[in-house]
């Protein structure tokens, strides 16, 4: 085919610039070692490159492998539905664990102690009920995306659009966030590399990993990462405890004593400083779980497992490893108070703040690596964070590519007569559109205020995705009308609200107090969603509707037995 | 799937035991983890005292330390304890049910 010609040569050309930006980086430094490296920034960490640089290369060894080995829609969407329940518990933890609840959770509670916690027991307890109530079900019922879920005997049309609407915005708008980050963080540790270079990387290699090889490529990437960052990770807490004669009270104690708040830091349920604030904190709670369990890219993780009993398992794997990993960063935070607070070599200025690190807020699991295995490890740990920047965006750009070319243009726009290798096309170019909107976004956002991006996009997963999912499995009476309106309740919902929040109405805005006081919408939203589509649908007297309530039963059957769910690819 | 084997299946009586026991267990262990986490975050909201309290006199490590670590602990329990309910009892169900209703 031409137009894959053309793609190919539009890759081949992207992955020389690639090279050849690379090989800059690491020759300039080669050819005046001495050359001006700020003195507040890192010095150029080869480790770092080197180590970087092999990780890119296998993971292009295997995208080139799964690239001869995807062929159908089937290999690209859901990597033929051959993983593993252990091999998809790592991607899943490869997939959920970003470089925001690496560096975040430990910089938190670097900052503010124990409330970091609450954090990670937030973005942990979703998993369990992903478990209990869909994982199953969307293996048994879908093919690609969890729209082909909610649409399985409701009207495809209005559902997709909706569908694909909230999948998209969710996926941009992470997509923008770790695009953000993952600038910045390249940014400081290699300061020769800009801001821009650095988030072009990120949107030529993701662009190479999907195209080329789909969620089969995608897949392996995140479980590269996921075992480099358990490693990595579990390194570093060996390191604190070993320093610290592996006493958990010496740990904070220790901490208490050398954080200029003292304890304070074991003490506080909110930021240190902060007012309480109960309904925030009831409304965080509900949007960290169901968030979670109405992320699109990991719903779609479900479609990549041989059968149901596979999609059940890998979802005991992955919680325990993102639970464990919480466990470390928790360590991780609290041994950056012990090893890099206080210290001249990565504070700004010790006599005006003990805490104020070099290179910005996010630093502290950098330098602690630093302070524990020198050069050599943070090199390592740079590359890990690089990889897991890598493996998220691949994972979101694929289920925003998929809801673009299965939901629209597959399900609307051809009315699921679309030629297989099409869609795939379609699918295709999606990902290079999404890459390319990804790199402009992040250089776009570079000096914005990007705090609300977790609450957008963890409301609308919680307050969209999630209740319209649980709805149209568990319960007979949704129609098509209800699910619609309550799915756009939950998009509009949710965005309106943050617009007149604290985050955007005051301080990205600019207009003053805000008009909605509180950061997150969903205790607001959630069980308006809920009402909307209750009442939407039991008030929905149309045929359709009849029919609808009618197809319940098969759907069920085949939700709960598998019986007609989309098989394993024989290859 | 033709009419007819929906039909089938909808009277067997295991099916019917399989979807009563699945969503009995899926939304009892849901409501134990909504209850536990919906708890430790109404202390957050509510009752801040009882998490920031130390564990022992002198003791700088809060109780909510052991409450949060403990939800995550349950977390990973529960699942495993679906897991090996669904893989022991669900799955030996379900294959019964296939193949009596492919006969």
């Amino acid at each position: 085919m031409k137009i894959f010609k053309t793609v190919y040569s539009a890759m081949l050309t992207l992955s020389l610039l690639f090279v050849s930006t690379l090989s800059y980086a690491v020759d300039a430094p080669a050819a005046a070692p001495a050359a001006a490296v700020p003195a507040a920034a890192p010095p150029l960490n080869w480790h770092a490159i080197i180590m970087f640089l092999i990780f890119v290369g296998i993971t292009l060894v295997i995208t080139y492998w799964a690239a001869t080995h995807t062929k159908t829609a089937t290999d690209f969407y859901a990597a033929g539905r051959g993983v593993t329940g252990l091999q998809n518990g790592m991607a899943i933890a490869g997939d959920y664990m970003s470089a925001a609840s690496f560096l975040g959770i430990a910089a938190l509670v670097y900052f503010n102690g124990f409330y970091g916690l609450i954090f990670s027991v937030g973005w942990l307890v979703g998993w369990p009920i992903i478990l209990f109530l869909v994982a199953e079900r969307l293996r048994n019922l879908g093919k690609y995306t969890y729209a082909d879920v909610v649409s399985f005997r409701l009207q495809q049309k209005p559902i997709r659009i909706m569908a694909a609407i909230s999948s998209l915005i969710v996926v941009i708008w992470y997509l923008i966030g770790q695009a953000v980050g993952a600038g910045q963080l390249l940014h400081t540790l290699v300061p020769q590399m800009s801001y821009k270079l650095s988030i072009v990387i990120v949107g030529v290699l993701i662009i190479l990993y999907v195209t080329l090889g789909g969620m089969k490529a995608t897949t392996w990437v995140q479980i590269i990462k996921a075992g480099l960052l358990l490693g990595g990770a579990s390194c570093m807490a060996f390191g604190v405890m070993y320093h610290e004669g592996f006493s958990f009270a010496k740990l904070f104690s220790d901490a208490v004593a050398l954080h200029p708040k003292g304890i304070k830091i074991m003490q506080s349920v909110v930021p240190i400083g902060a007012k309480a604030n109960p309904i925030e904190s009831i409304s965080l709670g509900l949007t960290l779980m169901f968030g979670t369990a109405g992320l699109p890219h990991i719903l779609m993780r479900f479609f990549t497992t041989t059968d149901s009993k596979a999609a059940r398992k890998s979802v005991l794997y992955g919680t325990c490893f993102i639970g464990y990993f919480y466990i470390l960063t928790f360590i991780i935070g609290f041994g950056a108070i012990i090893l890099v607070a206080n210290n001249p070599e990565y504070v700004v200025n010790v006599t005006k703040s003990v805490l104020d690190l070099k290179g910005g807020g996010s630093m502290p699991a950098i330098y602690l690596s630093h302070a524990i295995g020198g050069n050599f490890f943070l090199g390592f740990i740079a590359a890990v964070a690089f990889a897991t920047i890598l493996a998220v965006v691949s994972g979101l750009t694929l289920a925003g590519a998929s809801a673009l070319s299965h939901d629209i243009y597959a399900s609307v726009i051809m009315k699921g007569k679309a030629d297989e290798k099409k869609e795939v096309w379609v699918s295709k170019m999606s990902v290079i559109g999404l890459g390319i909107l990804a790199v402009l976004l992040g250089i776009a956002f570079e000096k914005q205020n990007v705090a609300y991006i977790v609450a957008l996009t963890f409301s609308i997963a919680a307050c969209t995705n999630f209740p319209v999912l649980v709805l149209s499995v568990f319960w007979k009476g949704l129609t098509t009308r209800g699910a619609v309106l309550g799915g756009y309740t939950g998009i509009f919902g949710s965005i309106g609200l943050l617009v007149i929040g604290p985050t955007v109405w005051t301080k990205v805005l600019g207009n003053g107090p805000a008009i909605f006081p509180y950061d997150f919408p969903t205790f607001v939203v959630l069980p308006l969603v809920l009402i909307v589509a209750y009442v939407a649908s039991v008030t929905d007297g149309s045929e359709s509707a009849k029919k609808e309530r009618a197809a319940f039963d098969a759907q069920m059957i085949r939700a709960e037995t598998g019986l007609g769910a989309e098989a394993a690819a024989e290859h | 799937m033709s009419l007819l084997i929906a039909s089938n299946i909808q009277n067997n009586p295991k099916y019917l035991e399989l979807v009563h026991r699945r969503n009995t267990l899926g939304w009892t262990l849901s409501a134990i983890v909504c209850i536990m986490y919906f708890g430790f975050t109404l202390m957050i909201a509510y009752a801040p005292d009882i998490l920031t309290n130390p564990i022992a006199p002198g003791s700088v490590i809060p109780m909510g330390m052991l409450l949060g670590l403990g939800v995550i602990v349950a977390s990973c329990a529960t699942t495993g304890i679906y897991v090996y309910i669904a893989n022991k009892t669900f799955d030996p169900i379900i294959a019964e049910i296939v193949r009596e209703a492919s006969k």
